[in-house]
């Protein structure tokens, strides 16, 4: 016996197997991120006043990655459509560019996490605080050695790390970037925005980090149905679009968890 | 048959419907940005209500139209009401359970 | 809900497709028995898995009630042997108190997560669930498959946890932060690696479920129509979806602090060893015992539901009777399921809430009591007026019902924030949800064993091995866990290695409420009672393999004249399961009803044209 309502609706419930399993498991998929950004309230609203950072996060770049998810959400329901109604060039044009529009996410955060790994906080010996991005380290550079020299680009010198925190009040917008070369001599100690650094990096790399994974996983489901899979859509048309849409309303849930990653992350 | 009779067949309906919700979605959007920006209200209480509230409603707009769930079947709603409820307890008795302090202790 | 008769669509594979694609090769060893999506097969992997960590579960905890009876002393005759695997921990045969604290953080995992989770949800779910509702398989057989082996991988990690530098996890089975994190072992990273993986396992199994029961009920079965067992199956697998998902989110988190040095949990100012810590800071502890028990409570609910499933069964079965106040019992199931995510911070009164936060969650703690209370009752008067027939399973089933009320009474107090605040970390808690899991939930899942065997294998286990097993387990498991009541309350508290001998009045004669000898001595007798609960053991694992092959013949395939559709198939039921359509036209207890010529109705059963509907007057 086949298992029943694999492609026909079960006419009480009126779904077939496969959109109540995406479902629940989207379902699931909301308390695991609702338990991260639990979690991310929790740390903000515990933290220390004034310690919270604030700008720290390119609001450019995350308003175009906003804006390829959410184009690519919209190709993803084209390309269902297109598979219900049999026009397969279409389909295979949406679903295309779905893939790609995933892709240029993924290659973007990339960037995004380079410019924060390369940023650098910096405890001087004199007490006070350097900051920026490290843009040239000597061949002879050893902090234990103390010999060679750092080069910070767009970098600034503070006397209190709390004043590296907010990058949205007017001081912090008017203070003057520009290149700074320290000494190993007059360095104390160094860290870059890893993780590590300070809670926001933790969980900034972490539910994105989180998220990033789950957008690949989506472009890797597409870009299977889009090519090798694709063979079911000759032998099983029905089937092979309910498979579209699982897998469609699976994107439209990472681009829902980004819809609200973004404004937490980079713009409070 | 799937819910083919429920959607419109005509893909072209399809897409111009999609690209008014993708306009809408960069309007928001960019309302999020300029409130971020402004200087509404002390500190951030006020701009991170306002944010988040266009945030719902862009949530909305995805999940009741790209997701179809506004024309999905009982049973899903069910599921999900029920999954934003324990979400809601979770988020909010977490965060009165660190907010709630024994009487005579003192919070900071 | 009424009987309407719902024209389902025929199945897949008629004529019209031809049958040819659909006839497969007689698959190999590996697609039959190690790749299989067979619902049965998966199922019984399951079960032979857990059944396996929970005997490596018991081993833990003998080994760790040998050293809180004689703390210090090497392990009788397994000690040379534990050294020469652990080293250095097991130094001389003796457990180090690290040693014990990785028996102690193991033995909870193992036992929860994977032993009585997977014996009572996946074995027994995936085996039972879609022959009671009537389906061909679970909704999705590939992913069933997956769920198996994503559990499979987290135990290996779990087990070989042990044997890397530094040990197993040892920070309890709730690791709580920033123990977890600060201990120097990657035994804690293991954990939470293995702990995601049975996440996954339980969220995957959890979707299987749930749309099976859904979606692949049979025409004509009803949601009233449900067995018990189903439904507690479907609000277990609601609580798995939705309550381990944060869980998950916390591990990686954990993970995250452990392995990238993050601060999620660990305060500002913290100190290891004397020294500041080299962290971010600014985490929260208690963020982590939010995250954890928001799942941990749930999951205990997890532990019992499935179990009171069984059962039910088992006692319809065996009085010969419907079950007392079905509807009574399928409230109380989705309320009991509703009510467990709102919980959750009983185990937390210890943390410094305010008044506000603690009354809330005392409330709902009590509240929650009382569909439980329904439920067992429901057993309970299900006893009355019925034809007992006794045997193994019924005993076990009997079994449970005293010893789940007791566990579950002793929870009162333990709701109670007041009186939590005394015996929080007592061992009265340990003997709390012992009882509720041992004596409760692991007699029910003997109860099935017993009971399911002949379905799956067409033989009987041996009665009187089965009675000889229930009579020496119900003995000692009370033996055991009863005088952990009175060492909790004289305020002996859990998780010493040296079996509170630091606190006793021997060594510490002029201290207040030190521990007399009497509640020490108790220690001496509940190593006593474990090994015997130990050797009562035997029994039922010889019986279990020996019936496989030796085992009494059962005549029928429904040697329990039972109801249920589960029992309506061939013996052991084949890949598809029922070889006619099914149409469902009573209720799952359809036992002893008045004009019918069987003590018996099978839910599937054609009403018989012939049969006398003259109603019989009814004698007590």
């Amino acid at each position: 016996m086949e298992i029943p309502y694999t492609i026909e609706n079960r006419p009480d419930t009126g779904i077939y197997n496969a959109k109540l399993g995406i479902w629940l498991f989207l379902a699931s998929e909301v308390m695991l991120f609702g338990g991260l950004f639990s979690a991310y309230v929790l740390l903000r609203v515990g933290a220390e006043p004034g310690t919270w950072p604030h700008g720290w996060l390119d609001v450019k770049l995350g308003t175009i990655n906003t804006l390829i998810l959410a184009l690519s959400a919209i190709t993803t329901l084209l390309a269902w459509a297109a598979c219900k109604v049999r026009q397969f060039g279409k389909f295979k044009f949406f679903h295309g560019c779905t893939i790609l529009l995933g892709i240029s996410f993924l290659c973007l955060h990339m960037y995004e996490y380079h410019d924060e790994w390369t940023h650098y906080e910096i405890q001087l010996a004199n007490g006070k605080i350097a900051d920026g991005h490290l843009a040239e380290t000597s061949k002879d550079f050893d902090l234990a050695k103390k010999t060679g020299f750092v080069k910070l680009e767009e970098g600034r010198v503070v006397d209190d790390s709390k004043e590296l925190a907010d990058l949205r009040t007017p001081e912090a917008r008017a203070a003057k970037h520009e290149d700074i070369t320290l000494q190993a001599a007059d360095i104390k100690s160094m860290e870059n925005y890893s993780p590590r650094h300070n809670t926001f990096t933790a969980i900034y790399f972490t539910i994105t980090g989180l998220h990033g994974l789950h957008v690949l996983g989506g472009t890797l489901v597409i870009f299977y149905l889009w090519g090798p899979g694709r063979r079911m859509y000759k032998t099983d048309p029905e089937r092979y679009t309910n498979r579209i849409e699982v897998s469609g309303l699976f994107w439209h849930f990472v681009d829902l968890v980004w819809i609200f990653l973004f404004p937490v992350l980079y713009l409070t | 048959m799937s819910d083919s009779k429920e959607h419109s067949v005509d893909l072209n309906s399809y897409i111009r419907l999609c690209a008014v919700i993708f306009l809408v979605l960069i309007c928001t959007t960019a309302a999020m940005i300029a409130t971020s920006y402004s200087h509404i209200g002390n500190g951030w209480t006020l701009k991170v209500t306002l944010i988040l509230s266009i945030a719902i409603v862009n949530a909305f707009l995805v999940a009741g139209y790209l997701m179809h769930l506004l024309s999905e079947k009982k049973l899903i709603y069910t599921v999900l009401v029920f999954t934003v409820f324990f979400f809601a307890g979770l988020m909010g008795l977490t965060m009165w359970a660190m907010g709630d302090f024994p009487v005579g202790t003192v919070a900071h | 809900m009424q009987a309407n008769v719902q024209q389902f669509p025929p199945f897949r594979g008629t004529p019209a497709h031809g049958h040819g694609h659909h006839e497969h090769h007689e698959p190999n060893f590996w697609q039959k028995y190690i790749f299989s999506t067979d619902h049965k097969i998966i199922g019984i992997q399951y079960g032979l898995m857990s059944l396996s960590f929970m005997l490596f579960g018991f081993f833990l905890m003998l080994l760790m009630r040998w050293q809180i009876a004689h703390p210090g002393m090497p392990v009788p005759l397994i000690g040379p042997l534990l050294e020469k695997i652990l080293g250095a921990p097991a130094a001389g045969g003796a457990i180090s108190p690290d040693l014990y604290n990785s028996f102690g953080a193991m033995h909870g995992t193992i036992m929860i997560f994977l032993g009585v989770v997977p014996l009572s949800f996946a074995a027994f779910g995936n085996y039972v669930v879609p022959l009671m509702i009537g389906a061909p398989d679970m909704t999705f057989p590939r992913v069933n498959m997956a769920s198996f082996h994503a559990f499979f991988l987290g135990g290996i990690v779990m087990l070989v946890s042990f044997f890397i530098p530094g040990g197993a996890a040892q920070a309890g089975w709730t690791s709580y932060s920033p123990l977890a994190t600060t201990i120097p072992t990657d035994g804690q990273a293991f954990w939470l690696v293995g702990m995601v993986l049975l996440i996954t396992s339980s969220l995957l199994g959890a979707v299987n479920f749930i749309a099976t029961i859904i979606q692949l009920r049979a025409p004509g079965m009803t949601w009233m129509r449900l067995p018990f067992f189903v439904w507690a199956q479907f609000v277990t697998a609601f609580i798995l979806l939705l309550a381990f998902p944060p869980l998950e989110a916390a591990s990686v988190l954990q993970l995250m602090d452990n392995v990238a040095h993050t601060s999620f949990f660990l305060p500002t100012g913290l100190a290891v060893g004397g020294q500041l810590a080299h962290v971010s800071g600014g985490g929260s502890p208690l963020l982590w015992q939010h995250l954890f028990w928001f799942l941990g409570h749930p999951e205990v609910y997890v532990l019992i539901l499935p179990a009171m499933g069984i059962v039910a069964e088992v006692i319809a079965n065996n009085t010969r009777k419907p079950i007392w106040g079905y509807k009574s019992l399928v409230y109380s199931v989705l309320f009991v399921g509703f009510l467990s995510f709102i919980v959750w911070a009983h185990h937390m009164y210890m943390t410094g809430m305010g008044q506000k936060i603690a009354t809330f969650f005392q409330a709902t703690t009590m509240i929650i009591s009382i569909p439980s209370v329904i439920i067992l009752t429901c057993m309970f008067l299900s006893l009355w007026g019925g034809s007992i027939r006794i045997n193994t399973p019924m005993m076990f089933a009997l079994g449970f019902l005293p010893m789940f009320g007791i566990g579950g009474l002793t929870g009162l107090p333990l709701g109670l924030a007041a009186v939590d605040l005394y015996l929080h970390d007592t061992y009265y808690i340990i003997a709390h949800f012992h009882y509720v899991v041992a004596p409760g939930s692991i007699f029910a899942l003997f109860a099935g064993v017993y009971f399911w065997f002949p379905k799956m294998t067409g033989r009987r286990m041996s009665e009187f091995w089965g009675r000889v097993h229930f009579w020496c387990s119900f003995v000692f498991m009370n033996l055991v866990f009863m005088p952990m009541f009175a060492q909790g309350i004289k305020g002996m508290l859990r998780r010493m290695s040296d079996g509170a001998v630091n606190y006793s009045a021997a060594r510490v004669p002029n201290a207040i409420d030190a521990l007399p000898g009497t509640v020490m001595q108790l220690n001496d007798w509940i190593f006593w009672a474990a090994i015997g609960l130990g050797i009562a053991q035997i029994p039922f694992i010889v019986n279990l393999f020996c019936s496989i092959s030796h085992g009494e013949k059962v005549k029928s395939d429904n040697p329990w004249s039972a109801t249920t559709l589960d029992w309506q198939t061939p013996t052991p039921p084949p890949h598809g399961n029922f070889e006619h359509e099914l149409r469902v036209i009573r209720g799952p207890y359809e036992y002893s009803q008045p004009g019918h010529a069987t003590d018996f109705t099978p839910q599937d059963e054609p009403e018989s044209p012939a049969a006398p509907k003259v109603p019989s007057p009814v004698h007590h």
